[in-house]
């Protein structure tokens, strides 16, 4: 126990900070602080302490760091918040975006995330939809496209749903909606009847996500498929038979612990067959 | 936390999908998961993995005073239960339906069969008797806990042992591991439960249902059995009508099923048993497998091996040839000589005194002298000294090895004399040039 404190103690005064660009790509642990690239320059991580914070300070202008998941800034420093891998990406100049690529299973609602829901009830002019995270969300029957208090949407309890969180915060019930800010569906709402669902993790979501995914650009070669990822983990997928909607599901569950070569190796056997 | 609600098109999938007699984990209709029992480094402790359900068991005892109408039996007791960590519907805290359920048919398995005897279990009847005492958690659900349930269970009381007991007149001697090994219970079979769920009103039946399984079952049957095929427990729920052959052809599948389970659990307590004779590493730690998503790895350096051998001959070749060696050793006094260059031996004076005592001191010296040896050689074949490293192998008589080291500790070497003094020599040289072959090679 002892020595676990005095590690807390050490690394808020000085000494143990790393800078974050140094780190990029490497595991950080919750509880480390990262120094922002503009501190290092200047004395290093002893005197950074001392410094006022220069993040709304006159230097604003030319550094701009944004904290995302995973991180919170501490002073004028990143506090790591969770385990993972450090990321950065670059706007064009400056700061730019830092954040933890972590694993995980349970959703967190966050505002513009697309994900795939469940009705668990009706009532009233509102749905409750089951999201995954620590609380339903709910959904307004006037919330779809083309709904008007004459003409409901066809919804039962136990429906899939793939919408749009527009309200996600700590304090308050999440809101979802199935129309984008021109009243459009733009492929939301509410998701056939057949077809599998099963359950990822978060990272593996990200991943499959990514705009230069390969893993889906793989599958779309195996068999014409219908597919819907949610931010929450959940997948949608159908196939033209079932045989095939349940190899695909399968595969895609398998794809987070295979290296690039077991996976071409994998979609090449299943080419053959 | 609530359960996450079932959808319309999971339930509609998995139907029809066990209509075509396919399952989401590829099974067959009446394949099991995969099984595995790893141990605890105490005895009975186990954890039983059914696919990705995981039961911890963990059997305990204590003498207590027997039941009054049940005075030389001893007493059993089962309980199962359902953490939140298995799954964010379990509440803490509550019996809920399902646990009360659960418990119910492990009892009715493992107790009303009679599979551990009892009267083994008494010290002094009335008065003193062991209550067994059978703790299992639920660390994450799938699906079939009570299949996985049942195995812990039978799994943890197999592997129990409990203390050495003696009764001498009144006196009771409890005895700890040190004193006396303690004792395996005496167990007369291995129930096991094998459950079957049913689909569309008894149409379809799948062996060991996964959660998603058994939340679109209509109704589900759970059988227990020994290897002898005897039924120790029978059991219907759901509501569903089940036809005469349907519940004997249920029967026969789960002999079958348990045939290979107790074969598996007795083929994995004979592995534990043996591990732990060899003193090899046992317990949970030792049998998690490494699953890192993240780990700091080095980067494998690509190192041309193709023409290895023939550059190291061409090192060797080029290299310039060992200096001769003075071959004849220098006796100095009866009892020492000395071989190689090296300042002069002090100790020649002092041997005969010293030789009563060898005697005695032969193993000490004998450790002595290995370590020196270690060191020397290190020291050889880094520097690749002029000097003849000598390694005293075969002399039969007690061998010395008399370092300096103020003086010259690299090169003096100075040995007892054996009958063959005159063999070392060359067996030194030879020794010499693969030393220096080694130490050419390590440079490279």
């Amino acid at each position: 126990m002892a020595e676990v404190v005095s590690v807390m103690t050490e690394s808020p005064a000085g000494g143990r900070a790393r800078a974050a660009r140094t780190v990029l790509g490497q595991v950080v642990l919750p509880g480390e602080e990262l120094l922002l690239p503009e501190q290092e320059d200047e004395g290093g991580p002893g005197s950074a302490g001392e410094r006022p914070l220069r993040l709304n300070a006159e230097a604003r202008s030319q550094v701009r760091v944004v904290c995302g998941p995973g991180l919170r800034r501490c002073g004028d420093r990143l506090l790591v918040t969770k385990c993972g891998r450090l990321r950065h990406k670059e706007p064009g100049s400056g700061g730019g975006v830092y954040w933890v690529d972590s694993q995980q299973k349970r959703y967190v609602p966050v505002k513009g995330d697309h994900v795939i829901g469940i009705v668990t009830a009706k009532s009233g002019d509102i749905f409750k939809v089951d999201v995954g995270g620590s609380e339903p969300a709910s959904l307004s029957y006037l919330a779809f496209e083309g709904a008007t208090k004459r003409n409901r949407p066809n919804v039962q309890v136990g429906d899939l749903i793939y919408g749009q969180f527009v309200v996600a915060n700590k304090d308050m019930e999440p809101e979802m909606v199935c129309i984008d800010s021109c009243g459009r569906a733009n492929g939301m709402g509410v998701i056939g009847q057949d077809g599998l669902l099963f359950k990822v993790t978060l990272g593996l979501i990200r991943k499959l996500l990514a705009p230069d995914c390969e893993i889906i650009q793989e599958v779309g070669k195996l068999y014409p498929l219908e597919i819907v990822f949610g931010m929450n983990g959940r997948v949608w997928v159908k196939a033209k038979t079932i045989q095939q909607t349940l190899i695909l599901a399968n595969i895609l569950e398998a794809c987070e612990h295979m290296t690039a070569d077991q996976r071409k190796q994998i979609f090449s056997r299943l080419a053959e067959s | 936390m609530k359960e996450t609600p079932l959808s319309n098109c999971e339930r509609r999938f998995l139907l029809r999908a066990i209509e075509e007699k396919k399952r989401l984990d590829g099974r067959q209709t009446y394949d099991y998961r995969n099984i595995k029992i790893s141990f605890g480094t105490d005895y009975g402790c186990c954890i039983v993995e059914l696919g990705k359900t995981r039961v911890l068991g963990q059997v305990s005892c204590e003498l207590v005073s027997p039941k009054l109408n049940r005075a030389t039996e001893g007493i059993l007791f089962f309980n199962l239960e359902l953490s939140q960590m298995a799954a964010p519907a379990f509440e803490p805290g509550r019996q809920s339906d399902l646990l009360v359920k659960l418990n119910r048919l492990l009892e009715r398995c493992l107790r009303n069969s009679k599979c551990i005897d009892t009267e083994s279990l008494c010290v002094v009847a009335g008065e003193k008797v062991w209550q067994i005492r059978v703790d299992l958690h639920l660390l994450n659900h799938d699906g079939n806990i009570i299949d996985a349930a049942s195995i812990a269970a039978i799994v943890a009381l197999c592997h129990f042992r409990r203390p050495d007991v003696s009764v001498q007149g009144d006196e009771v001697t409890l005895y700890t591991p040190e004193e006396r090994d303690p004792v395996p219970l005496s167990i007369h079979h291995m129930p096991i439960c094998v459950s079957f769920a049913f689909f569309r009103q008894g149409t379809y039946l799948l062996v060991d249902p996964n959660e998603r399984e058994e939340r679109v079952m209509d109704g589900l049957l759970v059988i227990a059995v020994n290897k002898h095929r005897e039924i120790c427990t029978i059991q219907s729920s759901g509501g569903i009508m089940l036809l005469k052959d349907q519940v004997l052809r249920c029967s026969k599948i789960a002999g079958v099923k348990v045939a290979e389970i107790t074969e598996l659990i007795q083929k994995a307590l004979e592995n534990d048993q043996k591990v732990r004779k060899e003193g090899g590493k046992f317990g949970f730690a030792e049998s998690i497998a490494n699953q890192r998503i993240t780990a700091f790895k080095m980067e494998k350096a690509p190192i041309d091996t193709s023409d290895i051998e023939e550059k190291a001959e061409e090192i060797i070749a080029e290299a310039e040839p060992p200096p001769e060696v003075v071959s004849k050793p220098v006796l100095w006094t009866a009892g020492t000589a000395q071989i190689g260059e090296g300042v002069e031996n002090s100790w020649g004076d002092i041997e005969d005194s010293e030789k009563e005592d060898e005697d005695e001191g032969g193993s000490d010296e004998a450790i002595i002298l290995d370590s020196m040896k270690m060191d020397t050689g290190v020291e050889v074949s880094g520097t690749g000294s002029q000097d003849a490293p000598i390694v005293l192998s075969d002399s039969e008589e007690e061998e010395m090895i008399i370092l300096e080291p103020d003086k010259n500790p690299k090169k003096i070497r100075t040995q007892t004399i054996s009958a063959k003094t005159e063999k070392i020599p060359s067996k030194k040289q030879l020794k010499k040039r693969k030393k220096k072959r080694a130490a050419m090679l390590k440079l490279t």
